[in-house]
């Protein structure tokens, strides 16, 4: 199954299972979602349920966190996460605020879902990866799935759960299939998936760049003879940092990769966290592989240019081994 | 159905008739007719290869035609000076041309070349042409406006005469910035006419479905900016209804909402299936062609021959092709340049200005240049999968040519759900 076709499936059955569960967004209804994750779901839920919505994100999202304080569980869809940034204002004063700013009478159960990421040439507008800037923010819940597997069975738990999410996608796996278990339920936020086992190195990879990381693995093995331990931490906010913890200790040594931006990025702070939690087991300085740091460009060589592949991967976990 | 009735229903409310080419205003002389015409048709030539070229993958990204718009984009365009600013939306190759950008330098922002108007940076819906003060166009819905007020704010700030015309969609109406910047601009008696292209649509979505008033032209009223509304298949409505919005602005200091109803012929990027309205409405609205139309009068009038139009669209023709081979000989820009613009530079900036975390080594962003080996190589190592990713795009496409009515995203035309594996 799809990435995308998996993510439907959760919104189906939310929907299905929950009255008080419904879908809103540019152009999910009729036009079935700019990348066609909401297909079918107008038709077999109707227009209460499912809502397109006028070109207004900052409202959207607002609306999504009235009704949601107010008892409904709501899935807001932005075409893209660059246009999250004219929601911030919902999403950080208000969504991530509220249950803590008037002591807890309010839940805000409000997912908010978008794809990232660049590669398609969309420019500078369009085209970002900014789970980081998400992560910054104390009462947000932060999913980033790389497997179907992982949208689907984190959608259903972002719905499910009752405090504001955001649901990051990438617009690259919306076309990548994987196993989806038969009647799979929610999974448990906070749990990173290890998906390739290694005593060497490890690789942290975040949205996209988890598949990345396996692929610069897999050649690290062949053509290097190292054994890295990819890690995906599937979601950013609860974070499992154990996980990632007992890996570095196995192999004193970790690379972070992410497609955004270095500063103040992901692997910015999970290099911190990695360094104050086991700095004694450290063998290398924790390395970053990371976006360019500019703005997305448009021209295609300068945009494959600007986002890590699995040769900086590589050669970011080589320089690890250089001085030994 | 009902759509269509409430498509002409709004068609007979505007200030152009309904069908026809503005019979209500006279001809300009053949100098202007001539002038306009023929910039009307190579805006129609340069979209039709456009197209051409997105489809052999030589263009990425979203592409968006104006097809349809022409009348709209030239005549307002026609009624501007030369130092009057204008903005407009990721929709704007047509708006750059008309302006006076090289369709060559239009053709290779769109190809992600170095001799592009925005030097490859921002492709097709990033246009820019200062010198030309076409102010840019812009990827977020609604995010022109406030710019537009503030440059409007400026020409009043250093009192010149000058006057902005804002460009934007029926569907970014309905963004926060557009009551915004109509109470500023009014607030602030500032010299802006913001002209609302009503197409019908903003994406897949029907004016009367996300809009609750329909008449555009009402919108800003209560903002205290007054509103007109144009035919925009009919380039001399629209030139007229321009010209007297930008007097207003530029002589009383007040604001102007122009609404222009037209329509887009086209999908509304290059991958849209249309499933969203029927053939019938869009076969109607074609009837009205403005190109069509206009020229059709020009020929009743006797003002042009058969021959005359034959001949103004052989120059358009040979103007796009010219464009095409400058832009597909055009280099992409240089990888060192990765980091140019990113900053103004200056004596006063210290330290580092970005890091590069792509390679080990860390280095000074804007110094990637000097930076030394490892960085370039590893820009080169990312560059390196452009090629393997035009390959995939190119068979994409032709695969969906060849399906015809091939399933596309609509808006995101570099379709992922076929990229298999690879090429990330
Ligand atoms: C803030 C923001 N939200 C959503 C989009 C995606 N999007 C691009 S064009 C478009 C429709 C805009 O319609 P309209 O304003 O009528 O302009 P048109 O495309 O018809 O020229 C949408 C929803 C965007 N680019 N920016
Ligand atoms: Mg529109």
């Amino acid at each position: 199954m799809r990435y995308r076709e998996a993510l439907n499936q959760a919104l189906r059955e939310e929907l299905e299972a929950d009255e008080r569960v419904f879908i809103m967004g540019e152009d999910i209804g009729v036009f079935q979602g700019a990348f066609k994750v909401t297909a079918g779901l107008l038709e077999e839920f109707g227009d209460k349920r499912v809502r397109d919505t006028p070109i207004s994100e900052n409202t959207i999202v607002g609306v999504g966190v009235g009704s949601a304080m107010a008892g409904l569980r709501p899935v807001v869809e932005l075409m893209t996460i660059n246009f999250a940034l004219l929601a911030l204002d919902q999403i950080v004063n208000h969504a991530a605020a509220i249950h803590y700013m008037f002591g807890g009478q309010a839940k805000v159960p409000l997912v908010v879902r978008m794809p990232q990421g660049g590669g398609h040439q969309l420019g500078p507008t369009h085209s970002h990866s900014l789970e980081a800037m998400f992560l910054h923010v104390p009462g947000l819940l932060v999913a980033v799935p790389s497997t179907a597997a992982d949208a689907k069975g984190l959608l259903k738990a972002a719905i499910q759960d009752d405090n504001p999410v955001i649901f990051i996608e990438h617009e690259y796996l919306y076309g990548q299939r994987g196993e989806v278990p038969e009647n799979g339920g929610p999974m448990r936020f906070g749990e990173a998936a290890v998906r390739r086992e290694g005593s060497d190195v490890t690789v942290v990879g975040i949205s996209r760049m988890a598949v990345t990381a396996e692929r610069a693995a897999e050649r690290l093995a062949h053509e290097h003879e190292l054994e890295a331990e990819v890690i995906d931490p599937r979601t950013l906010r609860p974070l499992d940092l154990d996980t990632i913890l007992e890996s570095v200790k196995k192999t004193n040594r970790a690379v972070i990769v992410e497609e955004g931006w270095p500063h103040g990025g992901v692997g910015a702070n999970l290099a911190a966290l990695i360094q104050e939690q086991a700095f004694d087991y450290l063998d290398a300085p924790v390395a970053r592989v990371t976006g360019a740091d500019v703005p997305m460009p448009y021209s295609k060589p300068l945009e494959q240019a600007a986002f890590p592949h699995e040769e900086h991967v590589v050669q970011a976990c080589l320089a690890l081994f250089k001085d030994l | 159905m009902a759509r269509e009735a409430a498509v002409s229903k709004e068609k007979s409310t505007g200030n152009g008739t309904a069908d026809g080419a503005g019979a209500q205003h006279s001809l300009p002389d053949k100098d202007t007719c001539h002038a306009v015409l023929a910039k009307m048709m190579l805006i129609r030539r340069f979209e039709e290869r456009a197209g051409e070229m997105y489809a052999k993958a030589k263009i990425g990204g979203f592409l968006h035609l104006c097809i349809g718009e022409e009348a709209t984009i030239v005549g307002s365009t026609q009624a501007m000076r030369d130092t009057d600013y204008l903005l407009s939306t990721y929709r704007e190759h047509g708006q750059a041309i008309a302006r006076g950008t090289p369709p060559k330098t239009v053709m290779a922002e769109l190809f992600g070349r170095v001799d592009g108007c925005s030097k490859g940076r921002g492709g097709s819906m990033h246009l820019f042409d200062m010198e030309r003060r076409f102010l840019g166009g812009y990827g977020i819905v609604g995010g022109n406006l406030p710019l537009a007020t503030g440059v409007a704010l400026q020409c009043e700030y250093n009192g010149t005469e000058d006057a902005v015309v804002c460009m934007f969609g029926d569907g970014a109406t309905n963004q926060g910035t557009f009551g915004e910047s109509m109470n500023m601009a009014a607030l602030w008696k500032l010299p802006v006419v913001f002209m609302v292209i009503n197409n019908q649509f903003g994406m897949g979505t029907a004016l009367e479905r996300h809009s609750a008033v329909t008449d555009l032209s009402k919108k800003a009223e209560g903002y205290g900016v007054p509103g007109s509304r144009c035919d925009g298949m009919d380039v001399l409505d629209v030139h007229s209804a321009t010209t007297e919005a930008l007097r207003k602005a530029r002589e009383d200091r007040q604001p102007q909402l122009l609404e222009a109803v037209t329509y887009r012929f086209r999908g509304h990027s290059m991958a849209d299936p249309e499933e969203y309205r029927s053939k019938d409405e869009v076969e109607e609205w074609r009837r009205r062609d403005p190109i069509a139309s206009f020229s059709k009068r020009l020929v009743d009038e006797e003002m042009f021959s058969e021959e005359d139009l034959e001949k103004l669209d052989q120059e358009a023709m040979a103007t796009v092709d010219e464009a095409v081979q400058f832009a597909d000989n055009s280099p992409f820009p240089d990888l060192d340049s990765l980091y140019d613009n990113l900053y103004v530079l200056g004596e006063q900036v210290r330290g580092w200005w970005s890091v590069d975390e792509r390679s080990p080594e860390p280095h000074r962003g804007e110094r990637e240049r000097e930076a030394g080996r490892v960085p370039h190589e590893l820009a080169e190592a990312g560059a390196a999968y452009a090629g393997v990713a035009e390959a995939q795009e190119r068979k994409r496409r032709q695969r969906q040519a060849d399906e015809e009515h091939g399933e596309g995203e609509g808006e995101h035309a570099a379709d992922p759900r076929d990229v298999e594996g690879g090429g990330d």
